[in-house]
């Protein structure tokens, strides 16, 4: 494979060592985890979402879920994407804004309702918008729903994106980068607690 | 933008069967190439509307796929096929997936046999008491579903004092975190409907 895989680079997996015989165990897993990875940041062809846009909304989503190893790996994609080094500094202030706990959000109503847990309710500050532009804007306002509060996930929605400009396609291809990025820091924070108490050296993945 | 006056959604928690209604345009059926057809990995999918869907992006749906049956039905060791179910269906119930819910819950409860507390997993939610070895499931999987990671040393011992072993244990985090990708992809492309 051309790129080193990815998870294991997150989570400091070295060749040899007994969480690789693990993953070597679901090499199906594995190898397919690494080609959803490379077919949302390196596809054959960008078609409706554009490599910076998919880097930016990765560093959006990575930084809302403060894992320091996997931002810092997002954050090098996107300063390395064309027309990307200039985002990151009002993606890093969003994610400032953005950050809080969840999940939380609506369930539909009835006898769930009493589940319901309210929080915040994010936006693109005004003086961002310009940076970022349209696209950006709504595509972060959607990525933090699906990051915190998937459940309140409705039509509308799909709307705001739709009006404008996102396609049917994108929306997909965005909504696959920002689920498979919510389970792919899963799997790095998972597997780094258990090799910690394997007692093995994580490495840290600064520069991978 | 679908239709969506046929809808009518569940508002709890269920394992009988329920259907999904997408909220933008799944591909017809007639305009699936061969392209789509490899991302789909199985061609019946072609008649579910969520997979034609995904299937507007194949590449990325293939690789999905993929990933999602080496995790949950290579069974030739590991955690069983029953509690990698239940981590799917405790992810769904935390995050809210009424739909990835029904379809997990019932996973779980055929394998498992055990299919009333499989169920108060869904009426009581996460806090049920399932017996040990459940509970440190349960609670791993809420754990992973936090946002952000929840999950820490103190559920790598609860799930050893249960009886998992590494092996076990990264089939746990596999499941788990699968499941915040699929909830996602449900929750926000479209509902579910009786």
């Amino acid at each position: 494979m051309a790129t080193k895989d990815i998870i294991d680079t997150l989570a400091g997996i070295e060749p040899g060592s007994a969480l690789d015989a693990i993953r070597t165990r679901r090499p199906q897993a594995r190898e397919n985890a690494q080609k959803s990875y490379l077919s949302l940041f390196e596809p054959i062809e960008a078609g409706d979402v554009s490599l910076v846009e998919r880097a930016a909304v990765a560093l959006f989503v990575i930084g809302l879920h403060r894992e320091p190893a996997a931002a810092a790996f997002y954050r090098a994609k996107l300063a390395a994407t064309a027309d990307g080094a200039r985002l990151v500094e009002a993606i890093e202030a969003e994610i400032a804004r953005g950050e809080t706990s969840g999940p939380y959000g609506a369930f539909p109503t009835g006898p769930l309702s009493v589940e319901n847990k309210a929080g915040l309710i994010y936006r693109v500050s005004a003086e961002r918008k310009p940076d970022l532009g349209p696209r950006l804007v709504a595509a972060f306002e959607h990525a933090h729903l699906l990051v915190f509060r998937p459940r309140d996930a409705a039509a509308a929605d799909m709307k705001a994106l739709l009006a404008v400009g996102w396609s049917n396609t994108g929306i997909v291809t965005f909504s696959q980068l920002v689920a498979f990025l919510s389970f792919q820091v899963r799997v790095v924070a998972g597997l780094r607690v258990l090799a910690a108490s394997l007692g093995r050296t994580v490495k840290a993945a600064a520069g991978a | 933008m679908n239709a969506a006056n046929k809808v009518n959604p569940p508002v709890v928690f269920t394992q009988d069967e329920l259907g999904w209604v997408s909220w933008i345009d799944p591909l017809p059926e007639a305009e699936l190439t061969e392209r789509h057809f490899a991302g789909l990995v199985d061609r019946a999918r072609a008649k579910s509307e969520y997979f034609r869907l995904l299937v507007r992006d194949p590449e990325v749906l293939e690789a999905r796929t993929r990933t999602d049956k080496d995790i949950f039905y290579n069974v030739a060791d590991g955690l069983p096929r029953a509690e990698r179910e239940l981590a799917a269906a405790a992810t769904s119930r935390y995050n809210g997936c009424i739909y990835c819910a029904s379809v997990h819950a019932r996973f779980a409860s055929t394998y498992s046999k055990r299919r009333d507390d499989v169920q108060r997993l869904l009426d009581e939610g996460i806090g049920a008491d399932l017996g040990e070895r459940w509970n440190a499931i349960v609670r791993a999987s809420v754990a992973l579903a936090a946002a952000p990671i929840a999950f820490g040393q103190d559920n790598i011992e609860e799930l050893r004092r249960a009886g998992l072993d590494d092996g076990e244990i990264v089939d746990v985090i596999n499941g788990a975190s699968f499941f915040n990708w699929a909830n996602r992809l449900m929750l926000s492309l479209g509902e579910p409907s009786k």
